[in-house]
């Protein structure tokens, strides 16, 4: 868990340096606070596990195990990207590993979590599906039907809600009617409860407990992660316009990677050796993946027109 | 080759049977949606299968399949349409019908942003094999009552909002006949195919349908009626207004050709030119309103690619620009008839003709 929080600061701190030296690597919502929702959650999961994730999604693909290099490929453009230069930061998907796509129309990833566990219930594969999402999110239609179609057909779906305080720039007190997202639970005859966002271990726990509901065929959960964003909405986005140092300053003192470094040192199975030796591999990784992208072809012009259509596999194409 | 027995199906039952027949034939096939079957969850009452969607296409599958692939939804277009998009990304070859196109506003985004763009965005990785089902159409001129005279929010025709979007095929049956091979080809399609299903076609549709499965394949129009003098092309019920027409055309010498358009996207350009480079006029007939839309597409369309086949200026046959009215006397004003195509006909040949 430490390894995958780690990469997603490195990766998501490279990308920010990246863009403020110029790399066009077009629209970007950073994850950096928040990495131990999505660590903690995915590392409750299976591999052939689904998630569905939203537009600040860098830190929910490398929590389910997309590649750094395929994903940096992507923000570059590249076509060795992994949705082949045609997605960019808001649309990376990796099937292969459950995961299902960014996606940034505020909360149709919850639908399709939806969706992916009714398939498995169909297909009996006891496959279960984690949405995150904002609590931004929360206010939208799309999350509130799915909900209840995932309660009224007792569908193996985890509710994630990470309460990061704010829709771009709308505080959650003002835009959500109860105290807690987790209220809500009820309103759908589910367990919801709130929990420490910033400590990757209650995370893990509360998803656990969600994802042994959820296989033994009684239903979804909601988790509300209480977190912060420590960036803007996305880049460029300046946050002093509608939040303090104080309040920022305040957030970045529970920070999620600080907590767990101390607490696995203080477990004593890992030393500061070997905690310093796992953030220099992360930093190789995200070189390297730089590096990749970098050197990586552009698509070829041909590219803008397939895939449009899906190709009939006898041959009735595109 | 097809072989077996035919019979006179009317529309609802042809969709019916092409379901039936390819979920028996493919186990990840699911139906989703409102009333499906309906009075889900009373089969201990003997409730089940009270309604079957507003053709009764999907009438009695429940019985067959049960409700873990025949699924009642509650009321949440964009909810149920959401878990079809996710569905059909994770293994399943989900049916979802919108009761009627005009609720697509209730889900609008699971269908352009998501069914439409998500093989694309993704780089190939997902396919999409998703079915969305939904009924359209006023009931124009022939003063039927029941389930007409639904007003502005609930006898749309929509097509051009759903042509409009890359990545989508959007096909419009209209005979029983081509209904089950359309919706055969949708269900068989790995990739989102919208079928549109005229409420009103009744017994126009109505014919032989064989009882085997086959398909018509996407993307093709249909020429229903061979003619020299002019193309008249239509869509969904529009075609069966464009062979009325050709009828009494006939009787004063003109001799009209007939295009039944099947899918209005992607458009089979090189039917309709094909058409009109032997026929050198065109009037298409479309019930859907006209700014913006497939009649006025299908016209620039010929008007760029077949310019010097042309022998008169295209002519479009529509609904006017305005919401459908509840009167029957309007609405049978606002639906295109034969008389507003011979007439369009008429100004092709000059006043007398």
């Amino acid at each position: 868990m430490y390894e995958h929080m780690t990469l997603i600061r490195e990766f998501e701190e490279r990308l920010k340096w990246l863009v403020e030296t110029g790399v066009p690597v077009g629209a970007v919502h950073y994850y950096t606070g928040q990495e131990a929702c999505a660590v903690g959650v995915c590392a409750a999961l299976e591999p052939t596990d689904w998630i569905a994730s939203t537009h600040r999604g860098h830190g929910h693909c490398i929590a389910k195990g997309v590649e750094v290099h395929r994903m940096m490929a992507e923000l570059y453009g590249k076509a060795t990207g992994s949705n082949r230069g045609k997605g960019g930061s808001m649309h990376i998907t990796d099937v292969r590993v459950g995961m299902l796509g960014v996606n940034p129309i505020v909360g149709m990833g919850a639908t399709h979590a939806v969706g992916a566990a009714l398939s498995a219930k169909v297909r009996k594969t006891k496959q279960v599906a984690a949405s995150f999402f904002g609590e931004g999110a929360a206010s939208i239609g799309a999350i509130h039907e799915a909900m209840n179609l995932a309660a009224i057909w007792k569908l193996p779906v985890i509710f994630v809600c990470e309460n990061n305080g704010y829709a771009q720039s709308t505080p959650v007190e003002y835009a959500v009617s109860v105290p807690n997202i987790s209220d809500r639970a009820a309103a759908y005859n589910m367990p919801g409860v709130t929990v420490d966002g910033q400590d990757v271990l209650a995370v893990w726990e509360a998803t656990v407990t969600a994802v042994e509901r959820a296989r033994a065929g009684q239903g979804p959960s909601l988790i509300e992660c209480m977190t912060y964003r420590y960036y803007g909405h996305h880049q460029g986005d300046d946050t002093h316009r509608y939040r303090t140092n104080q309040e920022e300053d305040a957030a970045r003192e529970r920070d999620c990677i600080r907590r767990f470094r101390l607490q696995l040192l203080d477990g004593g199975s890992f030393s500061e050796e070997d905690l310093n030796a796992l953030d220099a591999s992360n930093r190789q990784k995200i070189d390297e993946a730089v590096s990749f992208a970098e050197a990586s072809p552009l698509p070829h012009p041909d590219e803008l027109l397939t895939q449009v259509y899906v190709a009939d596999p006898n041959g009735d194409a595109e | 080759m097809i072989t077996a027995a035919v019979r006179e199906l009317s529309f609802g039952q042809a969709i019916n049977e092409a379901i039936r027949q390819e979920m028996r034939r493919d186990p990840t096939i699911i139906v989703m949606g409102e009333d499906v079957a309906g009075g889900a969850g009373r089969a201990h009452l003997g409730l089940i299968d009270a309604w079957g969607g507003p053709l009764r296409a999907t009438r009695g599958l429940i019985t067959e399949f049960g409700p873990e692939r025949i699924l009642d939804t509650p009321i949440a277009e964009m909810g149920f349409l959401g878990a079809g998009v996710g569905a059909a990304m994770s293994g399943l070859r989900p049916i979802v019908e919108i009761m009627f196109v005009d609720l697509i506003g209730c889900c609008y985004d699971q269908i352009m942003n998501q069914a439409a763009k998500m093989h694309y965005m993704m780089g190939g990785q997902v396919d999409l094999p998703l079915v969305i089902r939904t009924a359209y159409g006023t009931r124009g001129g022939d003063n039927r009552t029941y389930g007409g005279g639904a007003g502005a929010q609930h006898s749309q025709t929509l097509y051009s909002v759903l042509a409009h979007i890359p990545g989508l095929k959007v096909v419009v049956p209209s005979t029983a006949y081509n209904a089950k091979g359309l919706t055969i080809a949708a269900i068989r399609d790995n990739g989102p195919v919208i079928v549109l299903e005229h409420k009103f076609l009744g017994l126009s549709a109505k014919g032989a349908v064989p009882e085997e499965p086959y398909t018509i394949p996407i993307g093709r129009a249909q020429i229903v009626r061979r003619g020299r003098d002019v193309t008249l092309c239509g869509i969904g019920r529009m075609t069966h207004i464009c062979s009325e027409a050709a009828n009494l055309l006939l009787a004063e010498g003109i001799d009209a050709e007939v295009v039944d358009v099947l899918t209005i996207s992607p458009l089979d350009e090189d039917t309709i030119l094909e058409s009109v480079s032997r026929t050198r006029r065109l009037v298409v007939v479309d019930e859907d309103t006209p700014t913006a839309s497939m009649a006025r597409d299908i016209a620039a369309r010929v008007a760029d690619k077949g310019f010097d086949d042309l022998d008169a200026p295209i002519k479009t046959v529509t609904a006017p620009d305005s919401p459908v009215p509840f009167a029957a006397v309007l609405e049978a004003h606002y639906t295109p008839s034969a008389a507003n195509v011979i007439a369009a006909v008429h100004s092709l040949f000059g006043s007398g003709a």
